[in-house]
Protein backbone atom coordinates (compact mmCIF):
# COMPACT_ATOMS: atom_id res chain seq x y z
CA UNK A 1 0.00 0.00 0.00
CA UNK A 2 1.24 3.27 -1.37
CA UNK A 3 -0.48 5.43 1.65
CA UNK A 4 0.17 4.37 5.54
CA UNK A 5 -2.49 6.45 7.62
CA UNK A 6 -0.79 4.52 10.23
CA UNK A 7 2.16 6.24 10.08
CA UNK A 8 1.18 9.31 9.21
CA UNK A 9 1.55 11.42 12.41
CA UNK A 10 4.98 10.20 13.26
CA UNK A 11 6.87 10.24 9.69
CA UNK A 12 5.02 13.88 8.62
CA UNK A 13 3.39 15.56 11.11
CA UNK A 14 6.54 17.62 12.01
CA UNK A 15 7.10 18.76 8.76
CA UNK A 16 3.49 19.61 7.78
CA UNK A 17 3.78 21.89 11.15
CA UNK A 18 7.00 23.18 10.08
CA UNK A 19 5.57 23.73 6.75
CA UNK A 20 2.52 25.84 7.89
CA UNK A 21 4.27 27.85 10.92
CA UNK A 22 6.61 29.16 8.06
CA UNK A 23 3.75 30.27 6.55
CA UNK A 24 1.27 31.33 9.00
CA UNK A 25 2.81 32.82 12.19
CA UNK A 26 0.35 31.44 14.62
CA UNK A 27 1.09 27.90 16.35
CA UNK A 28 -2.33 27.10 17.73
CA UNK A 29 -4.02 27.34 13.84
CA UNK A 30 -0.62 25.57 12.21
CA UNK A 31 -1.82 22.62 14.54
CA UNK A 32 -5.02 22.76 13.81
CA UNK A 33 -4.38 22.44 10.02
CA UNK A 34 -2.26 19.50 9.89
CA UNK A 35 -5.10 18.08 11.93
CA UNK A 36 -7.63 19.10 9.05
CA UNK A 37 -5.15 17.74 6.76
CA UNK A 38 -4.74 14.67 7.87
CA UNK A 39 -8.81 14.11 8.50
CA UNK A 40 -9.16 15.79 5.06
CA UNK A 41 -6.87 13.30 3.55
CA UNK A 42 -8.39 10.06 5.11
CA UNK A 43 -11.36 11.12 3.02
CA UNK A 44 -9.75 11.16 -0.04
CA UNK A 45 -7.23 8.33 0.32
CA UNK A 46 -9.43 6.38 -2.66
CA UNK A 47 -8.55 9.50 -5.10
CA UNK A 48 -4.43 8.92 -4.38
CA UNK A 49 -3.15 7.93 -7.53
CA UNK A 50 0.50 7.51 -6.41
CA UNK A 51 1.60 9.95 -8.81
CA UNK A 52 3.80 11.89 -6.21
CA UNK A 53 4.85 11.15 -2.87
CA UNK A 54 2.99 10.26 0.68
CA UNK A 55 4.28 13.58 1.76
CA UNK A 56 3.93 15.78 -1.03
CA UNK A 57 0.28 14.70 -1.60
CA UNK A 58 -0.36 15.72 2.22
CA UNK A 59 1.65 18.95 1.54
CA UNK A 60 -0.79 19.81 -1.13
CA UNK A 61 -3.60 19.38 0.75
CA UNK A 62 -2.29 21.66 3.69
CA UNK A 63 -1.52 24.46 1.02
CA UNK A 64 -5.04 24.09 0.16
CA UNK A 65 -5.98 24.78 3.63
CA UNK A 66 -3.37 27.53 3.91
CA UNK A 67 -4.88 29.33 1.17
CA UNK A 68 -7.90 28.84 2.89
CA UNK A 69 -6.73 31.23 5.67
CA UNK A 70 -5.33 33.38 3.49
CA UNK A 71 -8.22 34.58 1.94
CA UNK A 72 -9.87 34.28 5.10
CA UNK A 73 -7.84 37.05 7.04
CA UNK A 74 -8.01 38.83 3.35
CA UNK A 75 -11.15 39.12 4.17
CA UNK A 76 -10.94 40.25 7.28
CA UNK A 77 -8.34 43.09 6.42
CA UNK A 78 -11.22 43.99 3.84
CA UNK A 79 -13.49 45.11 6.53
CA UNK A 80 -11.09 46.82 8.59
CA UNK A 81 -9.70 48.78 5.30
CA UNK A 82 -13.46 49.61 4.98
CA UNK A 83 -13.69 51.20 8.41
CA UNK A 84 -10.44 53.39 7.78
CA UNK A 85 -8.95 51.10 10.91
CA UNK A 86 -6.07 49.77 8.46
CA UNK A 87 -2.88 51.76 8.74
CA UNK A 88 -2.74 54.37 5.87
CA UNK A 89 -0.19 53.16 2.72
CA UNK A 90 2.85 55.46 2.40
CA UNK A 91 3.70 56.59 -0.95
CA UNK A 92 6.80 56.44 -1.74
CA UNK A 93 6.77 58.29 -5.16
CA UNK A 94 5.92 61.79 -5.78
CA UNK A 95 3.22 62.98 -8.54
CA UNK A 96 5.89 62.99 -11.76
CA UNK A 97 6.63 59.21 -10.00
CA UNK A 98 10.32 60.13 -8.81
CA UNK A 99 11.39 58.86 -5.39
CA UNK A 100 10.55 61.58 -2.70
CA UNK A 101 13.37 62.52 -1.27
CA UNK A 102 12.93 60.87 2.40
CA UNK A 103 11.77 57.34 0.39
CA UNK A 104 15.02 57.23 -1.95
CA UNK A 105 16.97 54.17 -1.44
CA UNK A 106 20.25 54.17 0.10
CA UNK A 107 23.03 51.83 0.16
CA UNK A 108 22.58 49.74 3.60
CA UNK A 109 25.56 47.31 2.84
CA UNK A 110 23.10 44.30 1.91
CA UNK A 111 23.72 45.01 -1.83
CA UNK A 112 26.94 42.56 -1.57
CA UNK A 113 25.56 39.49 -0.36
CA UNK A 114 28.44 38.11 0.75
CA UNK A 115 27.82 40.04 3.96
CA UNK A 116 24.72 38.74 4.60
CA UNK A 117 24.91 35.95 7.37
CA UNK A 118 23.88 37.83 10.19
CA UNK A 119 21.56 36.61 11.99
CA UNK A 120 20.07 39.93 13.06
CA UNK A 121 19.15 40.66 9.51
CA UNK A 122 17.15 37.88 9.18
CA UNK A 123 15.10 38.30 12.13
CA UNK A 124 14.67 42.28 11.12
CA UNK A 125 13.95 40.91 7.25
CA UNK A 126 11.13 38.40 9.27
CA UNK A 127 10.00 41.22 11.32
CA UNK A 128 9.43 43.26 8.02
CA UNK A 129 8.16 40.28 6.16
CA UNK A 130 5.28 39.93 9.37
CA UNK A 131 4.24 43.98 8.72
CA UNK A 132 3.02 43.17 5.11
CA UNK A 133 -0.75 42.85 4.88
CA UNK A 134 -1.87 39.11 4.85
CA UNK A 135 -2.38 39.06 0.86
CA UNK A 136 0.94 40.92 0.07
CA UNK A 137 2.58 37.96 2.07
CA UNK A 138 0.61 35.30 0.71
CA UNK A 139 0.84 36.67 -2.65
CA UNK A 140 4.91 37.37 -2.26
CA UNK A 141 5.67 34.18 -0.76
CA UNK A 142 3.32 32.04 -2.96
CA UNK A 143 5.63 33.53 -5.75
CA UNK A 144 8.76 33.47 -4.56
CA UNK A 145 8.81 31.01 -2.40
CA UNK A 146 5.96 28.65 -3.45
CA UNK A 147 7.36 29.28 -7.18
CA UNK A 148 3.65 28.67 -8.43
CA UNK A 149 2.60 30.55 -11.79
CA UNK A 150 1.36 33.58 -11.85
CA UNK A 151 -2.23 32.93 -13.05
CA UNK A 152 -2.33 29.65 -10.43
CA UNK A 153 -2.00 32.37 -7.69
CA UNK A 154 -4.22 35.01 -8.87
CA UNK A 155 -7.36 32.36 -9.36
CA UNK A 156 -6.27 30.42 -5.77
CA UNK A 157 -6.49 34.44 -3.99
CA UNK A 158 -9.02 35.66 -6.05
CA UNK A 159 -7.08 38.37 -7.28
CA UNK A 160 -6.92 40.18 -10.98
CA UNK A 161 -3.54 40.21 -12.73
CA UNK A 162 -3.45 43.66 -12.67
CA UNK A 163 -3.76 43.69 -9.15
CA UNK A 164 -1.09 41.07 -8.65
CA UNK A 165 1.80 42.68 -9.99
CA UNK A 166 0.64 45.30 -8.07
CA UNK A 167 1.00 43.59 -5.44
CA UNK A 168 4.22 42.24 -6.02
CA UNK A 169 5.87 45.41 -6.63
CA UNK A 170 4.50 47.15 -2.89
CA UNK A 171 5.15 44.42 -1.35
CA UNK A 172 8.82 44.77 -2.36
CA UNK A 173 8.89 48.50 -1.73
CA UNK A 174 7.34 48.11 1.87
CA UNK A 175 10.04 45.39 2.54
CA UNK A 176 12.44 47.42 1.59
CA UNK A 177 11.56 50.70 2.96
CA UNK A 178 11.32 48.42 6.25
CA UNK A 179 14.52 47.08 5.94
CA UNK A 180 16.10 50.36 5.52
CA UNK A 181 14.66 52.05 8.04
CA UNK A 182 15.55 49.08 10.88
CA UNK A 183 18.79 47.83 9.37
CA UNK A 184 21.69 50.34 10.05
CA UNK B 1 6.97 65.96 -21.33
CA UNK B 2 8.38 64.21 -23.61
CA UNK B 3 7.82 60.69 -23.85
CA UNK B 4 11.76 60.09 -22.99
CA UNK B 5 11.23 61.99 -20.45
CA UNK B 6 8.60 60.32 -18.94
CA UNK B 7 10.68 57.20 -18.36
CA UNK B 8 13.37 59.07 -17.03
CA UNK B 9 11.43 60.79 -14.35
CA UNK B 10 9.13 57.44 -13.48
CA UNK B 11 10.38 55.69 -10.61
CA UNK B 12 7.20 54.52 -9.61
CA UNK B 13 6.85 52.61 -13.21
CA UNK B 14 10.68 51.61 -13.22
CA UNK B 15 10.89 49.71 -9.78
CA UNK B 16 7.54 48.34 -11.46
CA UNK B 17 9.24 46.49 -14.28
CA UNK B 18 12.06 45.68 -11.91
CA UNK B 19 9.95 43.57 -9.73
CA UNK B 20 7.99 42.18 -12.86
CA UNK B 21 11.08 41.39 -14.52
CA UNK B 22 11.98 39.14 -11.47
CA UNK B 23 9.11 36.37 -12.05
CA UNK B 24 8.43 36.71 -15.89
CA UNK B 25 10.07 38.45 -19.21
CA UNK B 26 9.32 41.74 -20.01
CA UNK B 27 8.23 43.05 -23.55
CA UNK B 28 10.43 44.54 -25.63
CA UNK B 29 9.32 48.39 -24.77
CA UNK B 30 9.38 47.48 -21.24
CA UNK B 31 12.92 46.20 -21.55
CA UNK B 32 13.78 49.24 -23.29
CA UNK B 33 11.87 51.86 -20.96
CA UNK B 34 13.79 49.85 -17.71
CA UNK B 35 17.15 49.98 -19.40
CA UNK B 36 17.09 53.62 -19.89
CA UNK B 37 15.79 54.46 -17.05
CA UNK B 38 18.31 52.92 -14.81
CA UNK B 39 21.38 54.27 -16.89
CA UNK B 40 20.47 57.67 -15.35
CA UNK B 41 19.17 56.60 -11.70
CA UNK B 42 21.26 55.50 -9.19
CA UNK B 43 17.88 54.90 -6.83
CA UNK B 44 16.40 52.51 -9.03
CA UNK B 45 19.77 50.63 -9.63
CA UNK B 46 20.28 50.37 -5.63
CA UNK B 47 16.80 49.26 -5.86
CA UNK B 48 17.51 46.91 -8.13
CA UNK B 49 20.43 45.07 -6.54
CA UNK B 50 18.64 45.66 -2.97
CA UNK B 51 15.29 43.82 -4.86
CA UNK B 52 17.20 40.64 -5.84
CA UNK B 53 19.25 40.21 -2.27
CA UNK B 54 16.00 40.46 -0.42
CA UNK B 55 14.42 37.82 -2.49
CA UNK B 56 17.18 35.43 -2.26
CA UNK B 57 17.29 36.47 1.76
CA UNK B 58 13.81 35.64 1.84
CA UNK B 59 14.03 32.39 0.44
CA UNK B 60 17.08 31.03 2.68
CA UNK B 61 14.49 32.48 5.34
CA UNK B 62 12.10 29.78 4.87
CA UNK B 63 14.64 27.52 4.47
CA UNK B 64 16.40 28.10 7.58
CA UNK B 65 12.95 28.19 9.47
CA UNK B 66 12.37 24.86 8.09
CA UNK B 67 15.58 23.67 8.83
CA UNK B 68 14.95 24.76 12.74
CA UNK B 69 12.81 21.98 12.45
CA UNK B 70 10.04 23.52 15.20
CA UNK B 71 8.27 19.82 16.33
CA UNK B 72 4.64 19.21 17.72
CA UNK B 73 4.53 17.96 21.40
CA UNK B 74 3.97 14.17 21.94
CA UNK B 75 0.34 14.54 23.34
CA UNK B 76 -0.74 16.14 20.77
CA UNK B 77 0.86 13.68 18.57
CA UNK B 78 -0.47 10.61 20.12
CA UNK B 79 -3.84 12.01 20.35
CA UNK B 80 -3.48 12.88 16.60
CA UNK B 81 -2.63 9.48 15.20
CA UNK B 82 -5.33 7.84 17.90
CA UNK B 83 -8.00 10.23 15.81
CA UNK B 84 -6.86 8.78 12.52
CA UNK B 85 -7.25 5.36 14.05
CA UNK B 86 -10.28 6.11 15.19
CA UNK B 87 -11.61 7.12 11.77
CA UNK B 88 -9.92 4.33 10.24
CA UNK B 89 -12.24 1.97 12.14
CA UNK B 90 -15.06 3.22 11.82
Amino acid sequence: MLLNPHQWVSSHADYLYAFAITRINDEELARDLVQETFLAALQKVDGFEGKSSERTWLTAILKNKIIDVYRKKAQGLKTLDNEKQGTPEVDFFGEDGHWKAEHGPKEIGMEDRDHLVSKEFEQILQQCMQRLPVLWKAVFTMKHIDEEATDAICAELKVTASNFWVIIHRAKLNLRACLQKNWI
Amino acid sequence: MSYLKKIIHNCKQATYLIEKKSTTRLNFRETIELRIHLLGCSFCRIFSKQSRVINMMVKELFKSAMQANPRLDDTFKKELQDRIEEELNK
